[in-house]
């Protein structure tokens, strides 16, 4: 399958293309080079996928690693050589088909969602660069080519958020996730520095082999500070993922990071880039299971804080995409929790299977969703619930579509977020009474804000749009890749996952756990119908329970205030009793020894000045007493 | 007679039919086709040899072991093909605009030059390597001299043909020291009888003289600016680094094959030569104000970085030089592209003044230098890092950590002075006689194009380079 290479040079021969020569195009040209780019590197994938799946990746009842490519790039010695190459296994195949699909639906909206803004062209560059990025961070078949790849993400995120680069709100929110995002990863460099020192290699296939043997036994007794070595490598590689992933209190960077485009929100920050943290525990899964089992459980704690935390905020927010923001946050900390809960092997694994899942499920759905706010923006060109309001009557697809969705995310069934949500909460049940029941409250919750968004837009609020300037439906180009993503939401969920991924690459069998299931249908459709109670008509009750719960409510609006402790940390405790010390350093000390060192080098440069003196004969006189200097110093000494 | 012997020098003949092919050609063909033409067909026929050079090639021994070929010293061979054609394709408009009758002249010289490098690197007897160099050597005070009307160059031919000539002397001097001690020039026979007696050594020491005056090492280093800032801007270019690029090969090939029984004598006077050189040539730099002799102290203190690698000793040392000559030819040619190109635009200007405010008119050139100076000075991502990171691991793997801190501390200062130029070209106002913006002939374009392509390429990719050919 060594054509899957073309899957990662086709989005970055894109890049190139229309990063250095887009300007020449038109915008149009450069966008539908761009699509048709994307076009054939998602059919690559699905090549792949439907010959991974279903013709070779089977080998009696294990599913296999294929390392179709592989090739050293940078070798520094024996041990220690930095390898490119690609991975295909269940998830990376699986990742390549959401990637690629959930990319090509973006490229085709933003055909119609940017069309006429500035730097079109600098756009669909961008989101070729990001698709690379992405393409190459899931195939990594070492820890080290997946750390350049995530910065890469990085990078490419950090660009596109600030893409309406004269927005200082833009620019600040852009600088806000690439620093945090940054942040994170100097733990992920560290851990990943640490992992290698001690098991000498970057490679996953010998990290993860049999059991992670290899971590357990080169880490054996070694111990930090009271902590053992592996954990505290295997918390720093998850602070990267929990940094990229939004995890509390690494999330801030998120909400803010909506004022990119909405396609790009999309892409970047509801169905791939997010969720890498998640598939970076994922594929370190048996490495943490073994080595590390007390990261996983502090995983499952955050993971589950996180869903309650982000939820209840969402339940606030006036803003359409950043609810959407939030319930990313939300759903992603459900797929960590997910995995924080699994054990290994067969259906004890269902927590992995199940993060992969709903991985996948929640990739369609949650674009769809933000391409649908997108839409809805489109038409009446604001952010705000008070702006919007019976758009059902303008707007029928998007309406449609937006409610698909909706009911998936609230994991009504047959809809696919059902199946995922369904599984994650069985295997919840399964390892700890409390995760399973904030969970649960979480699904409720998650219902309730989805409506309540769904009611605000198309239902209740605003009739009196402007005659001149009335709602309209999306163009076509925004339509289709909406239809396209509401039909995924409808149907993935009953693809049978357990039969592709599991935590030992040995297909399983699972079935619906009716107690489980029952249980998250009936607080879906309590907190659906809450929704319909408050804001499917205009009433002034919602304002009024606001009111009675005071300042919980009012924290919440705040985002609990998180951004302004950050904020406090950074600017009191970080800026002045670490980084005012430190510049004090660098300007007294280092800088005078650099002073130091530049005086005396000019010095000498003046006092050798006169050895050039232009004439040749001294030069043939140093020339032979160099060579006689030479000769007898190493004769006699 | 058994001509299979000749199968093995398959690159010098090139060579020379390439050499006949022109020579011909500039007898023959009139004037008029020649001002057309004749670059053209100079430029794609070389093209033609150094792709040519990348077939695979036959290795062994000829003419009892006098001329040795292998993959290496096709590898080398090849490297000196690639930065000699972008020396011809950067010399455009200086000969077609300032010496069109004596076109011809400067490129059947510089293959003669070319010539007597290849035998410098595939020599088995130290008399052939002696040859080599001669070969080398006394065209190129002809090429140095180019320009002979203009005092600064004439002045430079001169001043290179009298140090080439006691350099010979010198050379000449220790090699019959070394007949004396072992009586035999074949490097076969020289490894196996190579002792620490002080003759050998002796003849040693001054053998390596003669070496050090073609890599401009401190102290045969004295000639360099003179030299470089009175020839043509191509010559320089081309003493930089083709001619100092084929030392460094054939020094290699002495010290590991021949010299190799008396490593820690060599290694010892390798240490303390790279010290200097590089720190001297460092100091020099910091003061010019020519742009020509600049690079010609840049250069002398990149001489100093490839002993580094040499010293090592070991197989890693060699790649590791190896791939910094070749970095380096990248590097230091897109330097000189924009030399001549601004050189040829202002009218003969090389002072480093005129290069004020080059990003506000001509910014692509102006980026172009600055990702040169960045890669010679070692800054990542471009290839200068890689290939100074090697040498270093080289060095660090003999164990040689002062020679690496020093190393190092002089590579602070060399980013100093090479910031200078940055600082000149992006910071600087230009003045009123500032060269206007302009662009430079296809020829030259295309040189600085493969330059680039070379400074990003072959630092990401030297994965890719020592797994082919090492």
């Amino acid at each position: 399958m060594e054509y899957s290479l073309f899957i990662l040079i086709a989005p970055f021969f894109l890049f190139l293309v229309l990063g250095l020569l887009g300007m020449k195009m038109k915008p149009k040209v450069a966008g539908i080079i761009g699509t048709i780019g994307m076009g054939l590197c998602a059919i690559c994938a699905y090549t792949v996928a439907y010959q991974y799946f279903f013709q070779t990746g089977r080998v009696g009842e294990e599913w296999q690693q294929f390392i179709p490519v592989n090739f050293e790039w940078l070798r520094f010695t024996e041990n220690l050589h930095i390898d490119l190459g690609i991975l295909l296994d269940p998830i990376s195949v699986m990742m390549l088909v959401v990637i690629t699909t959930v990319s090509l639906m973006v490229h085709i909206y933003s055909l119609g969602y940017m069309h006429g803004e500035t730097g079109f062209q600098r756009y669909y560059a961008l989101l070729s660069l990001f698709s690379f990025s992405m393409l190459g961070l899931v195939v990594a078949t070492n820890i080290f080519q997946m750390y350049i790849f995530w910065e890469l993400v990085g990078v490419s995120s950090y660009s596109l958020i600030g893409f309406y680069y004269t927005k200082p709100s833009a620019v600040s929110a852009s600088k806000k996730a690439f620093i945090v995002t940054r942040f994170a990863d100097l733990g992920f460099l560290i851990g990943i520095l640490i992992l290698s020192y001690y098991t000498k290699t970057f490679d996953f296939g010998t990290l993860t082999a049999n059991h992670a043997e290899l971590v357990t036994t080169s880490f054996a007794g070694g111990t930090f500070m009271g902590l053992s070595l592996a954990t505290l490598a295997l918390t720093l590689i998850f602070m990267g993922g929990a940094g990229k992933s939004a995890m509390f209190p690494l999330h801030i960077w998120l909400p803010d990071a909506m004022e990119g485009p909405t396609p790009v929100s999309a892409l970047i920050h509801a169905a791939t880039m997010v969720v890498a943290g998640v598939f970076l525990v994922a594929r370190l899964f048996p490495v943490y299971f073994f080595a590390a089992p007390d990261v996983l459980t502090l995983i499952a704690y955050i993971g589950t804080f996180t869903a309650l935390f982000a939820a209840v905020i969402a339940i606030t927010q006036t803003d359409i995409k950043r609810v959407l923001a939030f319930s990313t946050i939300s759903q992603i900390a459900y797929m960590m929790v997910a995995l924080g809960v699994s054990d290994y092997g067969g259906h004890d694994g269902l927590g992995y299977m199940a993060s992969m899942f709903h991985l996948f499920t929640h990739a369609f759905f949650k674009a769809l969703l933000f391409l649908g706010a997108g839409s809805v923006i489109h038409a009446v060109h604001s952010n705000e619930m008070s702006q919007m309001g019976n758009l059902h009557k303008y707007m029928p697809i998007t309406n449609w579509t937006f409610l698909i969705a909706c009911l998936a995310i609230a994991g009504i069934p047959p809809f696919s977020g059902f199946f995922s949500k369904d599984e994650i909460l069985a295997a919840a049940f399964h390892h700890h009474q409390v995760i399973f029941w904030t969970l649960w409250i979480v699904a409720g919750l998650t219902a309730f804000y989805m409506f309540r968004l769904y009611f605000r837009i198309f239902w209740n609020g605003k009739r009196d749009y402007n005659e001149h300037h009335k709602p309209h439906e999306s163009p076509l180009a925004m339509a289709l890749p909406l239809i396209i993503l509401a039909v995924f939401s409808v149907f993935t969920g009953f693809i049978p996952f357990s039969d592709f991924i599991s935590s030992d690459f040995m297909p399983f069998h699972t079935h619906i756990d009716w107690t489980v299931a029952g249980m998250s249908i009936v607080v879906a459709l309590i907190g659906i119908s809450g929704a319909f109670a408050l804001y499917a008509k205009n009433s002034k009750q919602p304002a009024q329970i606001a009111q009675s719960l005071g300042g919980l409510y009012k924290a919440a609006l705040h985002k609990f205030y998180l951004d302004e402790v950050w904020m406090w940390f950074t600017q009191t405790v970080i800026f002045r009793y670490i980084c005012m010390p430190i510049a004090w350093f660098d300007r007294h000390i280092i800088d005078s020894a650099m002073n130091g060192l530049a005086w005396t080098t000019q010095k000498s440069a003046d006092s050798v000045k006169g050895l050039q003196s232009g004439q040749v004969q001294f030069y043939a006189w140093v020339f032979v007493v160099g060579s006689i200097l030479i000769a007898v110093l190493v004769l006699f000494f | 007679m058994d001509f299979s012997n000749f199968l093995l020098m398959g690159q010098e003949i090139g060579l020379i039919v390439v050499f006949l092919i022109l020579f011909s050609y500039d007898i023959i063909g009139s004037e008029k086709s020649k001002d057309r033409w004749f670059h053209w067909v100079a430029c794609i026929e070389f093209a033609i040899l150094t792709v040519w050079g990348f077939l695979p090639k036959p290795a062994g021994e000829a003419f009892g072991g006098m001329f040795v070929s292998s993959d290496l010293t096709v590898l080398m061979k090849n490297i000196l093909n690639i930065a000699t054609l972008i020396v011809f394709l950067q010399s455009y408009s200086w000969l077609n605009k300032e010496n069109s009758l004596r076109r011809s002249e400067f490129f059947t010289i510089t293959l003669v030059t070319l010539l007597g490098m290849y035998l410098m690197i595939s020599a088995g007897n130290l008399m052939m390597l002696y040859i080599g160099m001669e070969t080398a050597s006394l065209p190129m005070a002809c090429l140095a001299a180019f320009n002979k009307y203009k005092e600064k160059s004439a002045e430079a031919g001169v001043k290179y043909v009298l140090i080439s000539a006691l350099s010979s002397g010198i050379m000449l001097f220790g090699l019959s020291f070394l007949y004396g001690a072992m009586g035999s020039f074949y490097f076969s026979d020289l490894s196996v009888q190579v002792s620490g007696e002080p003759l050998t050594i002796l003849g040693f020491v001054f053998f390596l003289g003669g070496l050090g005056f073609k890599l401009s090492l401190v102290p045969f280093h004295l000639w360099t600016a003179d030299v470089y800032e009175g020839a043509p801007t191509s010559v320089t270019a081309y003493l930089s680094v083709v001619s100092k690029g084929a030392a460094a090969f054939a020094l290699i090939f002495v010290l590991y094959k021949v010299f190799g029984g008396i490593e820690i004598v060599w290694q010892h006077i390798l240490w303390w030569l790279s010290v200097i050189t590089i720190t001297l040539g460092n100091l020099f730099a910091i003061r010019q104000t020519n742009i020509k002799r600049f690079f010609a102290f840049s250069s002398i203190s990149q001489a100093g970085y490839i002993l580094l690698g040499i010293i090592a000793g070991n197989a890693q040392g060699m790649e590791a030089t190896v791939y910094y000559v070749f970095v380096y030819l990248f590097s230091n040619l897109a330097a000189f592209g924009v030399i001549s190109a601004v050189e040829h635009a202002s009218g003969g200007k090389t002072s480093i003044a005129a290069y004020n405010g080059l990003y506000g008119t001509n910014p692509k050139l102006a980026l172009l230098m600055t990702f040169a100076v960045f890669s010679l000075g070692g800054i990542p991502p471009f290839a200068g890092f890689f290939s100074k990171f090697l040498i270093f691991m080289a060095a660090g793997s003999a164990g040689m950590y002062v020679l690496l801190f020093i190393a190092l501390l002089n590579t602070v200062i060399s980013l100093y002075y090479y910031l200078l130029i940055v600082k000149a070209m992006f910071i600087k106002k230009g003045e009123i006689d500032a060269v206007k913006h302009f662009s430079s002939d296809v020829y030259n374009q295309i040189s600085m194009l493969i330059c680039l392509l070379g400074i990003f390429a072959t630092g990401i990719l030297w994965g890719v380079f020592s797994k082919l050919y090492f």
